[in-house]
């Protein structure tokens, strides 16, 4: 299929509209007659509702509706993910509803909705609602939720979800008996808030002729969002339920997710029987955008006297926040502790997760989701490990990477990895950053007075979640396939729909690559459409890095159909034997001969049967295909940062940052470059800026962008990166994911660099953010301590 | 009610509003100008990014009645008819916008830049839009963007005069 | 935003007149105001735009000072060939104000009338000695800042204008958050003939001088000169992104960063 549009950086359909301001965001939409929604939202991280008295509010001029909990009384926000505990019982799987009952669990949660005519006047209305709350102790810190008193859900002891393993104890435990030498280390990963720039919005509106609902919305995935919004909270039928996901502003995961205001905005349109629409503002994103991350994690690893991994054990607490969000169990479990092989060949694993409930917003997958927390985690370990063996960083990898002859590698941890060359890809990534001359430029930046260091880590990723009968036997309550249907039009211009959903990846532009390639057009003749349920015949949504791996695939799925089909007319129009028809450069040929019918030619047939094998064949050109993939497919990669800091404030500024990946077969390798970036730059985020802070009694202290810090142009570098792609043996196209890689890849580079620079001072522990802060405390304390000794 | 006259994309425009409407409402809701977004209420983000009197500002921090008088442009303003600016131009060729959302702020802002500095350097470009957030392309291909954009308006200018 | 009614005034008296309403205030750039009001922490019956008010603006030099108009844009300030001549320091420091966009709203009235604890204008104008022209009265930098956004001004009074005296050398180094971008500690230094004068902002309640570090530098104008300990951590600010020890420590870092830096 390698012909001039595969592998091409073809400039990208969908850029026209989003560059003359022709984008068509949630927000930018108004409904005839719509009115406006302000969520009243807790102030408290726990409390019990004693009384709320909107009477003064509901008397305003222009306010059309004051509703509550009492009003609203609707299914739960299901959650789409059943984790079971070690002990085989199921998780805690606490209500949730829309608007909070008798109870809120975190700053944020929803307690009252005011719909009036303008959002000024809701607004203004919200302030002469009347809420008598009774503050309760919050349950903030993990490691304190598990002895507290006080409990988030009356019903969850210990606010523990669940309590879950992996691996094999036994072999665990007497390697490390044996082992020549045990790395141990004790981190944290730090809570995260995705901060997509378009803020979530909803628009409910509901026909009164035929009793159809539409729910315009920010999300990844608007089958998903009918599917459990319909079903399980407002009990409205598929047939009766349109979801549209217009052009969204960035997801990141956080829009994966079935969210109150949606249930909210599509009720209220029923009960009031016209449009209601809801945006948030940014304070509030960051108090009901489920966040990401935030582990505790305990790990170490047993070695042989070459520094050789015999075994590893690993502890984490995993903070759920106050409900669990659609997803949130399978992160820590299923996207983290399957992940532990990483890229190496250790023989025997063991983990240990502990979900834990708190007074804080919801936790869900954020960019990664599970797998930036394992790499973080394993490759800190590694460094650590090289430490006590007293090896090169570089070397201790390459000693236990798995061999790139060894593929497929079934690991201890459950997943199967089809393909990779780590060796490869990290000699790759050496050379790139000049990881072997490094000490010159160290030397140099010391007669500057600055503290130079690199960091290395290396990482494996689980992309396309699936298949679905082996994520249905670990709990998830959905399939995991992917669904496309590509309509030949009678003039021969191609409309593909795609139940993956763009926003921000590019899919208009890759998938029209891939259907032109196919069917011989020029990429302008194909139109991809996403994003709507009345169009789409299904579809599961762009989240994990599946969409081309998945997705795309059934796409590719469809044209197999279309051309077979498509032979089959065209043997009957060349007179020929359907086994003799060749398609190449859209143009269906007898083998040997140059009699030939081109693909317009055979879908205008297909549409005018009148020479058609009707007998055999139905009219029309337009082929559906579902494709639920047999295994996940596995990027790699490798990156490499250097920082230099400055010891008198403890800026730490990141000089060079390298990323070399395998993404297998690239369609768009300027689009998959773009995806590189904006995780690297995530990830330098997690690592060097950002952190979501709650005091003690549950107030989000980091709540606006003013106290919680987003990378900004001036906080980064421009990025070298390069790539040693080996095709996926397990997927049909060869395709592996590259949305969250950079995002997974960087935060332990960058703080391997921080400590590397760090080193000459003793230091040897960063906590992420490395901010200047921490950074220099870390060069205060040390050089305290130096004094004492 | 206060009646608001802008020029708007060089079209004339007048709105009877609350004095509390911010410049940006009145562009999104009265005038249908959606191409200027809201991405935060502390004035960072710089998604409502546009011009007024020739000059870039932050329009969710400013009032409409603020503008009264004033002439604005938006992103829709800034293409000559189907002819892309060469800063739009620029972000098209150089893959420098991926959701799309912060992008009208991102170009309007460069597009002041390259007025004051007609060739930015890297470091100049990344200070420059210290108050332009994207949270998608780590910032990479936008300043690749706005360097080809401010070579591309050079020569422009060079071919006018 | 609470709602509001709205005017312009024609000039400086104008405005005065306005503000004599209950609860009015002023707008002059709006960068502070209107985020306040935004969240509602704001509720202001009249606003007052001095925009229009073409007297308000303007950059002179004379022999001895420089005088600014209060609705001079941080922009207009930090671009200014006069600025620039007269006091680099000053029009380096207007450039470093948020961001582009803020530059070409915000005003060094505004600025300093608000006295927000991490603006850096208040730094300048307590370093350089500046003199506060207002509508009633001239009030010098000394007596003006009295703590977190509160100033000597009154009811109905307005700054018109700050008049800078002509340092030797001055300049501002700031440790910005990394969040907000505002100061977390920025040091103004300003070396005149006869003394030196060392502002700082961001790091307590309210701008502050340091006489410690001014007796020392008018002594020994040097980067050595700054004695870590003049600035007490007890005195300092704290919050995520710096507790008061860091605070108390970068103060004197940006200190002999600003003197190192002083043109």
């Amino acid at each position: 299929m390698d012909g001039s549009l595969i592998g091409s950086p073809v400039r990208r359909k969908e850029d026209q509209r989003f560059l003359t301001g022709r984008g068509n965001y949630t927000d930018d939409i108004n409904r005839p007659g719509q009115a406006y929604a302000y969520i009243i939202r807790s102030p408290h991280g726990h409390a019990k509702i004693k009384k709320i008295d909107a009477s003064a509010a509901a008397k305003t001029k222009g306010v059309i509706a004051v509703f509550t909990g009492d009003d609203m009384k609707v299914g739960s926000l299901p959650c789409g993910w059943q984790v079971k505990s070690t002990d085989g019982s199921p998780m805690k799987e606490p209500p949730h509803p829309p608007i909070a009952q008798g109870k809120v669990r975190h700053v944020g949660d929803q307690v009252c909705v005011v719909i009036a005519e303008t959002y000024a006047i809701a607004r203004d209305a919200a302030e002469k609602v009347k809420i008598d709350y009774q503050p309760l102790p919050a349950v903030v810190d993990m490691r304190r939720a598990l002895e507290s008193k006080s409990l988030v859900h009356d019903d969850v002891p210990k606010n523990l979800c669940y309590d879950w393993t992996i691996g094999d104890a036994k072999a665990v435990n007497d390697a490390f008996a044996k082992a020549h030498k045990v790395a141990k280390i004790e981190l944290i990963n730090n809570r995260l808030i995705a901060n997509a720039m378009e803020p979530r919005a909803a628009i409910g509106d509901y026909d009164r002729s035929n009793g159809d609902y539409t729910l315009y919305t920010t999300s990844q995935n608007p089958h998903v969002i009918r599917l459990l919004m319909g079903a399980f909270v407002l009990q409205i039928p598929e047939s009766k339920l349109r979801v549209v996901a217009p052009d969204v502003g960035g997801g990141f995961g956080s829009k994966i997710y079935h969210y109150a205001e949606e249930a909210i905005v599509t009720w209220a349109a029923g009960k009031l029987a016209r449009p209601v629409k809801w945006t948030a503002e940014r304070s509030e994103s960051f108090m009901s955008d489920a966040h990401g991350r935030d582990h505790i994690t305990h790990a170490k690893v047993a070695m042989d006297k070459d520094g050789r991994f015999l075994a590893l054990m690993v502890d984490t607490m995993a903070n759920m926040g106050a409900y669990l969000s659609t997803f949130a169990p399978c992160i820590p479990t299923y996207l983290h502790g399957t992940l532990l092989a990483g890229n190496y060949a250790t023989p025997a694993i063991y983990t240990n997760v502990k979900a834990v409930f708190t007074n804080t917003v919801p936790v869900d997958a954020y960019r990664g989701a599970g797998r930036p927390e394992c790499t973080y985690l394993l490759e800190r370990l590694v460094d650590v490990a090289a430490r006590e063996m007293k090896l090169d960083r570089a070397e201790i990898r390459r000693r236990n990477f798995i061999h790139a002859d060894d593929f497929p590698y079934q690991t201890p941890v459950a997943l199967k990895y089809d393909s990779g060359d780590y060796h490869t890809l990290m000699d790759k990534a050496i050379r790139l950053s000049g990881w072997d001359d490094f000490e010159k430029r160290r030397a140099e930046a010391k007669k500057r007075g600055k503290l130079r260091g690199i960091g290395i880590s290396t990482y494996i990723e689980a992309c396309g979640i699936a298949p679905s009968a082996v994520v249905g036997s670990l709990g998830a309550r959905a399939g995991l396939y992917e669904c496309a249907n590509v309509r030949v039009h009678p003039t021969g211009s191609v409309t593909v729909f795609t139940g993956t959903h763009s926003h921000g990846q590019g899919h208009e532009t890759t998938f029209a690559q891939l259907v032109a390639e196919r069917l011989g057009l020029t990429v302008e003749q194909v139109d991809v459409v996403h994003g709507d349920t009345a169009k789409i015949p299904f579809g599961m949504g762009t989240y994990g890095s599946r969409s081309l791996a998945v997705g795309g695939v059934a796409i590719a799925k469809a044209l197999d159909k279309i051309i077979a089909k498509g032979k089959k007319i065209a043997a009957h129009l060349l007179e020929a034997s359907e086994s003799d028809i060749e398609f190449r450069n859209g143009a269906f040929t007898v083998a040997g001969t140059d009699k030939k019918k081109m693909l317009g030619e055979v879908s205008l047939a297909a549409y005018v049967p009148h020479n058609y094998p009707i007998d055999k064949l139905e009219p029309g050109l337009e082929e559906t295909a579902f494709f639920d993939p047999l295994n996940f497919s596995y990027p790699a990669g490798c990156h490499v940062c250097e920082v230099e800091i400055d010891p008198d404030t403890g800026v730490t500024k990141i000089v060079n940052f390298t990323a070399v990946d395998d993404f297998g077969r690239v369609l768009n390798p300027m689009i998959v470059d773009g995806q590189v970036h904006g995780g690297i730059a995530q990830g330098i985020g997690q690592a060097l800026l950002e952190t979501c802070v709650y005091d003690d009694n549950g107030q989000l202290v980091t709540g606006s962008l003013m106290d919680y810090c987003m990378p900004r142009a001036d906080d980064l570098p421009s990025f070298k990166t390069g790539t040693h792609n080996v095709p996926a043996r397990d997927n049909p196209l060869g395709v592996k994911g590259c949305g969250e890689v950079g995002a997974i890849g960087s935060p332990p580079a960058v703080i391997g660099a921080v400590i590397d620079a760090l080193s000459p001072l003793g230091v040897t522990h960063m906590e992420m953010p490395a901010t200047p802060l921490r950074v220099w405390q870390a060069i205060n304390g040390t050089k305290h301590r130096k004094a004492a000794e | 009610m206060a009646s608001v006259t802008i020029t708007v994309n060089g079209q004339k425009r007048t709105a009877d509003v609350e004095p509390r409407t911010l410049l940006v409402q009145l562009l999104r809701e009265n005038h249908g100008l959606t191409g200027t977004h809201v991405g935060c209420d502390t004035s960072q983000c710089g998604a409502c990014v546009i011009h007024v009197n020739g000059k870039s500002v932050k329009a969710c921090t400013m009032l409409a009645v603020q503008a009264d008088g004033a002439s604005v442009t938006t992103i829709e303003g800034l293409a000559d008819g189907a002819t892309l600016h060469p800063m739009q131009e620029a972000f098209r060729d150089n893959h420098g916008l991926q959701c799309g959302f912060c992008t009208p702020g991102m170009v309007m802002s460069a597009v002041d830049l390259v007025q004051h500095n007609a060739d930015p350097s890297e470091q100049e470009i990344r200070d420059w839009l210290e108050g332009n957030i994207c949270r998608c392309t780590g910032y990479h291909n936008i300043v690749k963007s706005v360097k080809a954009g401010a070579a591309a308006m050079r020569k422009t200018k060079t071919k006018k005069k | 935003m609470y709602s509001f009614d709205y005017a312009r005034a024609k000039n400086a008296k104008d405005a005065a007149k306005l503000l004599a309403k209950k609860e009015a205030k002023v707008v002059a750039g709006g960068m502070t105001l209107l985020p306040t009001m935004k969240q509602r922490l704001a509720k202001p019956s009249l606003l007052v735009d001095l925009a229009a008010s073409k007297d308000l603006k303007g950059i002179k030099k004379a022999a001895k000072a420089l005088t600014i108009g209060a609705m001079t844009t941080h922009a207009e300030v930090a671009h200014s060939s006069v600025v620039k001549g007269a006091c680099a320091a000053l029009a380096a420091l207007a450039e470093g104000i948020g961001d582009p966009q803020v530059r070409n709203r915000g005003t060094i009235g505004g600025s300093i009338a608000n006295n927000d604890p991490a603006a850096d204008y208040p730094a300048a104008c307590l370093a350089l000695g500046a003199t506060i022209v207002t509508t009633q009265r001239k009030i010098p930098a000394d007596k003006f800042f009295k703590g977190m956004f509160e100033t000597a001004l009154k009811r109905n009074e307005l700054v018109t204008a700050i008049q800078f005296p002509m340092a030797e050398k001055a300049a501002y180094i700031k440790f910005p958050n990394p969040a907000s971008r505002y100061a977390i500690v920025g040091v103004f230094v300003a070396k005149f003939k006869d003394e030196v004068r060392v502002a700082v902002t961001g790091a307590g309640p309210g701008v502050f001088r340091v006489p410690a570090w001014e007796e020392a530098l008018a002594k020994k104008w040097s980067a050595d000169a700054i004695a870590a300990g003049a600035v007490k951590a007890a005195d300092m600010n704290s919050d995520i992104h710096a507790t008061a020890e860091y605070r108390a420590h970068l103060c004197a870092v940006m200190a002999k960063r600003a003197v190192a830096a002083a043109k």
